[in-house]
């Protein structure tokens, strides 16, 4: 059932004491829901990247079922390729930056298209080469967040999703950021899902953008 | 300085707790996961049943294991028949009964460790193509590796002091299960040994203070590591 939509999920999840449906078809490379918080845009993603189990309907990236709780359907969460970016990182505490970044590089074959990717070209673009020896702890808030791009890039995914990646960045390091995005809208070509609550940062990013209440 | 059936004693004691630590360990590491990160019905009754050993007077232990593992209990009955293994009056038994007697303290260490292991990075590197099991070796393990170090620590410590259940259980038999403990205890059932019981217990002393301010170091180095794993998440 091939979708030209990057994105095309219709699913209900439990968000609180409560459930909340999402609805989301988007063409274009970068999508972006916005919306305050505490109306389970974190939950949506969890979803989507296999973390938490949705109560029903579906979702499909780039041309893969996810899930689909009509047919019964649930890929687990290492078979996805979802390249996921944390709101808060999540980097390996006992593992070096060079260990971290090159933890999901043994994943086995998932079932999306692997985005091809050059280890050099995205280490270059996150300006995270010279950290490679570091531990996590020793990081600073925004190299912390670009090794963390790092990490979900060098698992070869078929698709990001970004978790308000420039909340807690301070104005010159949330500018570096949105630029990044920016760049990895345009060199990679690879679906990205991002969401945000803040609405400057979601214009500023230039994609399709689709508003929860 | 010490007469050869000192050093006899001292071997004996090493043997029955490394191995009782030794064996218990993997089993300790199991019933801690399951206690911090399952919940199924039963799981409260199982918690106690670990725990028993510490609230219970060992002698009790020690009866409860004669019961089950003595020749013609159960376990210790089919264990005989179909492996060899014998436990009454044997190393086997003061090694058992040192391992049942280590073993709640243990799964306390490393259930802690276990449940400061953040379950989010868990679900960070199934993201990243890793299977359950891969998570856990190179995640869940290696995170809990200090309470691993701790527990053993304390259990070695537990071990080479164990005295009710394996007197009970074992009994007290010179080069088979005379631990330190039962051999200072039986130097003071005979009149003028003030000297050798004050040299066994010396040596009590040095090998659980050793034991102790080891675990107390690798404690220390653990929550030292979850503070910075505090730091690393809150930015």
């Amino acid at each position: 059932m091939p979708s030209d939509l990057a994105f095309d999920i219709d699913c209900r999840l439990r968000v609180g004491d409560g459930t909340r449906d999402y609805q989301i078809k988007s063409g274009a490379v970068l999508t972006s829901l916005v919306g305050p918080s505490g109306v389970g845009k974190t939950s949506l993603l969890n979803c989507i990247a296999g973390l938490a189990r949705a109560q029903s309907g579906y979702a499909t990236v780039a041309g893969q079922r996810l899930f689909d709780t009509s047919a019964g359907q649930y890929l687990p969460p290492e078979a996805r390729g979802a390249g996921y970016v944390f709101q808060d990182a999540r980097l390996f505490p006992h593992l070096r930056v060079s260990a971290n970044l090159a933890y999901g590089s043994k994943r086995k074959q998932h079932i999306g298209e692997p985005h091809p990717i050059n280890p050099q070209a995205i280490m270059a673009l996150l300006g995270i080469d010279h950290l490679l020896d570091r531990w996590p702890a020793t990081l600073s808030g925004g190299e912390i967040r670009r090794v963390a791009i790092g990490r979900a890039l060098f698992a070869r995914p078929s698709f990001l999703l970004l978790d308000e990646p420039l909340v807690s960045l301070d104005q010159a390091r949330a500018d570096e950021m949105a630029g990044l995005i920016a760049d990895l809208r345009d060199e990679l070509r690879l679906p990205i899902l991002h969401v945000s609550h803040d609405r400057a940062e979601v214009e500023r990013l230039a994609g399709e953008v689709i508003e929860i209440a | 300085m010490l007469s050869g059936a000192e050093w006899e004693i001292i071997r004996l004691s090493l043997k029955v707790s490394v191995v009782a630590i030794l064996l218990t360990l993997p089993l300790a590491y199991g019933l801690a996961w399951v206690l911090a990160r399952r919940s199924f019905p039963g799981r409260v009754l199982l918690d106690a049943m670990v725990h028993l050993p510490l609230v219970l007077p060992p002698v009790v232990t020690g009866w409860l294991l004669l019961l089950l593992f003595g020749n013609s209990g159960p376990i210790g009955g089919w264990m005989a028949e179909n492996l060899g293994i014998g436990f009454v009056f044997r190393w086997t038994g003061a090694a058992l009964a040192a391992a049942i007697m280590a073993l709640p303290l243990m799964v306390r260490a490393i259930r802690l460790s276990i449940e400061a292991v953040d379950r989010r990075l868990v679900g960070a590197a199934r993201t990243l193509g890793a299977s359950r099991l891969r998570a856990f070796y190179t995640i869940t393990l290696p995170l809990s590796l200090p309470g691993i170090a701790a527990g053993t620590m304390l259990g070695f410590a537990r071990s080479l002091g164990e005295f009710g259940a394996t007197i009970t259980f074992a009994s007290n038999i010179p080069g088979e299960t005379r631990t330190l403990p039962l051999a200072i205890y039986s130097a003071l059932q005979v009149p003028g040994t003030d000297l050798a019981v004050a040299r066994l217990a010396i040596v009590s002393i040095v090998l659980s203070l050793v034991a102790l301010i080891l675990s107390e170091w690798l404690v220390r180095r653990s929550a030292l590591g979850q503070a910075e794993g505090t730091r690393l998440h809150a930015f």
